[in-house]
């Protein structure tokens, strides 16, 4: 595939792999958190982390809009579903995620909700025009990227002058969760998550552009690249990451220059923020609440605000004690450190959120790499 | 005998005589009639499936069909086939129906001899697609040599079914000396693959309902035992051969190696996909090793067979793009891994659910 292959050259990889190990210093660790299950999921499918020398250390962030996902959100979905008789459009990985007494969209759609996997928010909007008689709600996820399509439709619905449709916002934003992990005591008071930089976004960068992340550098003394999702991306962007640590520098710097730009996408970033505004809070699966960290539709746009339409109250859900994806998210432990890793949680029924969608850190240690952790034949 | 044909002819007009319209293959439709068992289902058997697969078992025209069975063991497969939707680029549900278990029966290494079909029709239905369909599973069976000899016919309610759903039962015959099985796999065996993969799914999907894009590619959906027949003349030692629909070539051979209770170790690079299938798979968000296919076969053979067995495949018009894709390996966690293009290596898991497409 042109444009695609080159940046899985097997060849460069062992290039760029060289020069890793050249420029690492023996004596120290270095630890990375790649923020976007974008990039979690490239290192895992094309096991970048046999290409790094041991004390180069990927630690796998929360940018998994599916795994992020709090419970009770979902709840409000399949109550829509179930008890209000609404068709809710959803991205296909939202389908499995798991809800409160053991219930899922894919489960919910089994005992008779109309639940319909769209592969764009515009489906969404064509569907509730081809079903004038029944409601619409587009149960709209995802950090920046997915954002300025889902305000699109809201605008577009407007125009049209649409009564059955609505967006159920869950949309959520990434710099407020990377300040999160920064502000967590473990990385910013005891230092035992030694977090030495940010593989930057990818796509959301393409929108938001490179400057939110000036702060994080500065404030934060932490620097960060933003990289591309593909592999040759990742390997790219660690090696400038661990240059920028063995030289003291603190910066924003762009691997990513083919699509990402310092001001980002202007006509995007206009367009959500007229359709939507800052919650003051947002509750994140594994990470709690969350100030400032999420969207919801402006007061102009009511009426195709689910939440408002539908009377929706949201109510919290604790996920499982047992569960350690709070811990793991923000690098403090890693899969295995979890008791029911593997065991009671796994893909096909996943008690956390890091083990729902393959973008998950456990989900993709799990399907990717979990015979690392034990000692197998040499391939 | 001469008898015989006159009487035969005799009852055939009468049968006919007995209807006063044939049935309108152009705007007609099924009806529950159609399955009740009375005088619409009569013609309906008449004039589309006895028509259609016209062989000497169906035109006896009883409810069961009795052959002479051959010596040695036989072989018995059943697949249901509910594909959406139920025409694709490179074929339909007739055909796939009819692949599909010869395939089944084939993969023991056995000659398919014979078909059962079962159709179970949504009221409404038009009847010219569903002449299309059979008419699409009669040339199949022909060009495979298999007949359909015997069959049954339901009609559910309007909303009851998804058009048609069709199961079929193959029955065929093991020629002597051939032991394949699933849990046949030993360490230090080859992996061979007979083509492109996910060409199947990839049609498919180009042509869902909410997706609808263009593309070449057409589904592989091909009856598989004359490929095997080449394959176990050349080396008859094979030790499994499956067809990895449903799950695709990932699921298939985790299937093996929990079978076997062995390890596999794939390597990416040899692994044949065709360029318009990753692309769709890339922006789809889907894998294309977990992508079904109706028209290829995993074949594991002694690493001493492996040439042979290749040359074999690559020497038939099913196995042009056979390739030797890893090896098997001890592995008491029986995990398929695989040496990534990039350099890497990886789990190649179970399919977890379904495939289901990645918002990022």
């Amino acid at each position: 595939m042109k444009y695609i292959d080159e940046f899985r050259d097997g060849d460069l990889a062992q290039k760029i792999a060289a020069r890793i190990i050249r420029e690492v210093r023996p004596e120290r660790h270095y630890s990375f958190m790649e923020f976007c299950g974008g990039h979690t999921h490239a290192i895992a499918r094309y096991g970048i982390s046999d290409l790094l020398p041991d004390n180069v250390r990927m630690i796998h962030g929360p940018g998994c809009p599916v795994c992020v996902l709090p419970i009770g959100r979902i709840d409000h979905a399949l109550t829509l579903a179930l008890e209000r008789n609404v068709i809710v459009c959803t991205y296909g990985d939202t389908m499995r995620v798991p809800a409160s007494s053991g219930m899922s969209l894919t489960k919910a759609k089994a005992r008779g909700g109309d639940i319909r996997m769209v592969y764009s928010a515009l489906d969404a909007l064509r569907i509730a025009q081809q079903n004038m008689e029944r409601e619409v709600v587009f149960f709209a996820i995802g950090f920046e990227t997915t954002t300025p399509p889902t305000a699109l439709v809201i605008r577009q619905a407007r125009q049209l002058e649409l009564s059955n449709f609505s967006v159920l916002c869950c949309h959520v934003l990434t710099p407020s969760a990377i300040t999160h992990i920064l502000e967590s005591p473990e990385v910013r008071d005891y230092g035992s998550v030694p977090i030495d930089g940010f593989i930057g976004p990818a796509h959301v960068s393409i929108v938001i552009g490179s400057g939110p992340y000036v702060h994080f550098a500065e404030e934060y003394r932490k620097p960060v690249v933003i990289a591309g999702f593909e592999p040759l991306d990742v390997m790219q962007s660690i090696w400038m990451l661990i240059r920028q640590v063995n030289q003291g520098r603190c910066e924003v710097e762009n691997e990513f220059v083919r699509a990402v730009s310092f001001d980002g996408n202007l006509t995007a970033q206009a367009l959500v923020s007229e359709v939507f505004e800052l919650r003051p809070t947002f509750e994140w699966r594994g990470l709690g609440e969350v100030p400032y960290s999420a969207l919801r539709i402006r007061p102009a746009f009511a009426r195709f605000d689910a939440e408002r339409r539908y009377d929706l109250a949201y109510r919290p859900v604790p996920d499982n004690k047992a569960c350690e994806c709070g811990a793991i998210l923000r690098g403090v432990k890693k899969p295995l450190d979890c008791k029911i890793f593997g065991t009671v949680c796994t893909p096909e029924n996943p008690m956390g959120s890091c083990m729902v969608s393959s973008e998950g850190a456990c989900a993709a240690h799990y399907s990717y790499g979990r015979f690392k952790d034990i000692a197998v034949v040499a391939a | 005998m001469n008898e015989d044909k006159d009487v035969e002819k005799d009852v055939k007009k009468g049968i006919k005589k007995g209807y006063a319209r044939a049935l309108d293959f152009k705007h007609g439709v099924i009806d529950m009639g159609h399955g009740a068992g009375g005088r619409a289902s009569a013609q309906l058997i008449e004039e589309l499936f006895i028509t259609a697969f016209d062989n000497e078992w169906l035109n006896q025209r009883n409810d069961q069909a009795s052959f002479v069975a051959l010596p040695g063991r036989m072989v018995m497969a059943t697949d249901g086939h509910v594909v959406s939707p139920l025409f694709f680029p490179g074929g339909d549900i007739g055909c796939l129906s009819v692949h599909g278990t010869i395939n089944d029966v084939a993969m023991s290494g056995a000659r398919p001899l014979y078909l059962a079909a079962s159709f179970i029709i949504e009221e409404g239905f038009p009847l010219f697609d569903l002449k299309r369909i059979v008419e699409s599973m009669a040339h199949a069976a022909r060009g495979a040599g298999v007949a359909i000899i015997t069959g049954d016919t339901k009609v559910v309610e309007r909303g009851k079914g998804d058009g048609v759903f069709i199961t079929t039962t193959g029955i065929g015959v093991l020629p002597p000396g051939i032991h394949i099985d699933g849990a046949g796999a030993r360490p230090g065996d080859v992996i061979l693959v007979s083509g492109t993969i996910g060409d199947h799914g990839v049609a498919i999907m180009s042509k869902r309902e909410a997706l609808d894009f263009e593309t070449e590619i057409l589904s592989d959906t091909a009856a598989l035992h004359t490929l095997v027949a080449q394959m176990l003349a050349a080396v008859s030692g094979v030790h499994v051969l499956r067809d990895p629909t449903r799950g695709g070539l990932a699921t298939a051979l985790n299937e093996i190696a929990q079978q076997s209770s062995v390890g596999m170790v794939l390597d990416e690079a040899s692994i044949p996909v065709a360029p318009q299938v990753d692309a769709a798979c890339e922006f789809l968000g889907l894998d294309p090793l977990y992508v079904a296919n109706e028209g290829k076969l995993i074949a594991i053979c002694a690493l001493e067979d492996a040439e042979l067995l290749l040359g074999a495949m690559r020497s038939h018009p099913l196995g042009r793009r056979a390739a030797r894709i890893g090896a098997v390996a001890e592995d008491p966690h029986h995990f398929v891994q695989m040496r990534t293009r990039f350099g890497g290596r990886r789990i190649v898991d179970w399919l977890s659910g379904e495939q289901l497409p990645r918002i990022c």
